[in-house]
């Protein structure tokens, strides 16, 4: 589904991503794991398409596509879907709103006929249900005032809306309580689908509870150094990341 | 500037008369704004000084003409000045028992209210306009709702540019007084009907908010984008009163809005919000001046400007608090948006604050639309033009959404989707 052949980016002129290389597969959960600063995020903005950071090498082959010639509305239309790590808000536009231009967006793409505003509502009903919400939230402007567990409910709300094939949730779990991390995480594994693939951008090993990863891999650097199985998030939960900080360091002298 | 003068009425009371020809003197002693005038320094209005207007033509317009200017109620008791002129046939003024909604023209003898408020709040000079408009007093809206009385419904002041008025102004001169512990909603809007023209409104409104009433005013502007409306609210507010303004403003070539609220005793409470929009040459400019005379009094202003093409907005936010205005509470936010690189905004709060336990704060910003916002809307499929017609919509629904009448909201938030593009449905 997704494959990052060698990918290197930056954000003005510091490079983040020092070729990152990454394949996934339908049906796959992928955790990405890493230090603050190592890129994580960065590889999720990139892969969404964010306009700050510049590619400077690399591909990403996105079924069959090339992704980075995607503009970021044609990436979501296709099926990528970023939960981002500090959702944006939007006072004057009620999440009513917005989830049914997103929606009617996805169908457009798609030859469909576009939902009516009571259509649009039938299908809420059932998408409400994945993140145990009640339909008051639709009346409120998007994310604001939000606090920061109900901003996240919101992301995987709209991913439910979405269905997207590849999602990328970027720090979905920072900053969430107990109560929040599970409605959360039980969202997104309500979501998957076996022709979907989730990729999970964390620093702690705590989300991957929740949301059972097949692989693990360590970013440091900008660079993937280490991958495995879930086994690897809970060694680093136990030993921290200096060590395979340090892994990094020797490879990058050998 | 050159204005026909209309006839003079002389069956006039004596005191309208009087105070026609102090507004005449005072205007012909003043001539209109120069850019030098401070209070006129961004927006020039030489199209206006050196235009001839004649007196605005008799037209007639049918009811269902002005069914899109209802708010889907037609029912409301509205007041209909077609050119500057009352229509009978086109009002509709069933109103409570003692309230009085009525045209200037036929009540201006006999009505204690109207000679005891008509010009004894806003100053004649309070702007050049003011007292041109006051020399030539005919028409305009009176609305007098007595103590305690408590209005069902909303009163639309309905003022009609119709077809064939080119070159023409119009005087309009509004009173509204409310008095002890009622509550009223009025709605104030300017409207062209037929094709873009270019004449000048020069309305006047003055607004008396008795003590402990509760007063909502929404003021709709929609001139012709070719045309020139200058007005000037002043509203004058008795102790533990409520005012809320919303102002929008859609339309003319040279906008111009000056907004005085005075409050003039204690635990008075005063909310102004501003929506405006500018795009080709359009000049819009909202001059806003708030008086804290008296303690425990609060002002909460929140204006917001969207402009495109070579538009230029001018905003002017004054704050006055007195020594004695202790324990006032004012907070004034003014925010523009700019969408194209030749549009422009000059911005001004002004904050004179002289008394010391006080909480008084400002923000203004101007600016583009947010990158990371666009991303965020694109990342959730919605192309880039597209997301950025959304953002511009957010930018003002939310200070739309401040109106608090439902039918009017409506209506405002259809305009602002059809200006900007967007097609959101209810």
């Amino acid at each position: 589904m997704l494959e990052v052949l060698n990918l290197s980016a930056s954000v003005g002129d510091r490079e983040i991503l020092r070729g990152v290389n990454l394949t996934v597969n339908a049906g796959e959960v992928h955790a990405i794991m890493g230090p603050n600063g190592s890129g994580k995020s960065t590889l999720a903005q990139v892969l969404a398409g964010h306009p700050s950071y510049t590619v400077t090498g690399g591909e990403v082959r996105y079924e069959g596509e090339d992704l980075l010639d995607l503009e970021p509305e044609e990436r979501a239309q296709k099926g990528v879907f970023l939960a981002f790590q500090y959702p944006v808000e939007i006072p004057g536009v009620t999440n009513a709103y917005f989830l049914r231009a997103a929606y009617n967006e996805i169908r457009k793409a798609k030859g469909l006929e576009e939902a009516d505003p009571m259509d649009f509502l039938d299908v809420l009903e059932e998408k409400l249900k994945v993140v145990e919400w009640g339909p008051e939230i639709m009346s409120r402007f998007v994310n604001a005032g939000f606090s920061g567990g109900e901003k996240k409910r919101n992301e995987i709300l709209q991913m439910a809306v979405m269905e997207p094939k590849l999602a990328i949730l970027d720090e979905t779990d920072s900053g969430l309580d107990i109560d929040a991390l599970r409605i959360v995480a039980g969202g997104v594994n309500r979501l998957k689908r076996p022709d979907s693939a989730t990729i999970v951008v964390t620093h702690y090993q705590r989300l991957l509870n929740y949301i059972v990863p097949d692989f693990v891999h360590v970013l440091v650097s900008g660079r993937i150094v280490k991958s495995g199985g879930k086994e690897l998030a809970l060694e680093l939960e136990a030993r921290g990341y200096e060590w395979i900080e340090d892994l990094a360091g020797s490879g990058a002298t050998a | 500037m050159t204005a026909v003068a209309d006839r003079v009425d002389t069956t006039l009371p004596a005191w309208l008369l009087a105070l026609r020809q102090q507004g005449g003197q005072r205007f012909a002693e003043l001539g209109l704004p120069k850019s030098k005038d401070e209070e006129w320094r961004f927006t020039p209005i030489s199209p206006i000084s050196s235009a001839t207007f004649g007196v605005a033509p008799e037209a007639s317009v049918s009811l269902d003409a002005l069914a899109p200017f209802m708010f889907g109620h037609a029912e409301w008791p509205r007041l209909v000045f077609v050119n500057g002129r009352y229509s009978a046939e086109l009002s509709s003024v069933s109103v409570e028992s003692g309230v009085r909604v009525e045209s200037l023209a036929l009540v201006r003898s006999g009505n204690a209210a109207l000679e005891k408020h008509l010009g004894r709040h806003v100053a004649i000079d309070a702007t050049p306009f003011v007292a041109w408009n006051t020399g030539q007093i005919t028409d305009g809206a009176f609305v007098h709702v007595p103590a305690r009385a408590d209005l069902a419904q909303p009163i639309h002041l309905l003022f009609v540019t119709a077809a064939g008025a080119a070159d023409s102004v119009v005087y309009p001169r509004n009173l509204v007084v409310v008095e002890r512990e009622a509550r009223a909603s009025i709605i104030e809007s300017y409207v062209m009907l037929g094709d873009a023209e270019r004449y000048l409104t020069n309305t006047v409104c003055e607004v008396v908010v008795g003590e402990n009433a509760w007063v909502e005013h929404t003021r709709i502007q929609r001139e012709s984008e070719r045309a020139f409306h200058i007005g000037c609210t002043h509203v004058a507010q008795e102790r533990d009163s409520h005012y809320r303004n919303f102002s929008f403003a859609m339309g003319g070539a040279i906008a111009r809005h000056d907004l005085q609220s005075h409050l003039n005793a204690a635990n008075v409470e005063s909310l102004l919000y501003g929506l405006y929009f500018g795009r080709d040459d359009q000049l819009v400019d909202n001059h806003t001046a708030i008086f804290h005379d008296h303690p425990n009094c609060r002002s909460w202003e929140v204006y917001k400007g969207i402009l495109d093409g070579k538009s230029h907005g001018v905003f002017n936010g004054k704050i006055f608090v007195t020594p004695e205005a202790q324990k006032t509470d004012a907070k004034q936010t003014n925010r523009a948006l700019l969408l194209s690189e030749t549009a422009k905004i000059d911005t001004k709060p002004q904050l004179e604050i002289f008394a010391d336990d006080v909480k008084c704060t400002h923000g203004a910003t101007v600016g583009a639309l947010n990158e990371n916002m666009l991303f965020y809307l694109q990342s959730r499929c919605i192309p880039h033009a597209a997301a950025r017609r959304f953002l511009t919509y957010a930018f003002a629904a939310e200070v739309v959404a401040e109106v608090a009448l439902e039918p009017v909201r409506a209506e405002l938030d259809r305009l602002v989707q059809e200006r900007v593009g967007v097609g959101l449905g209810a």
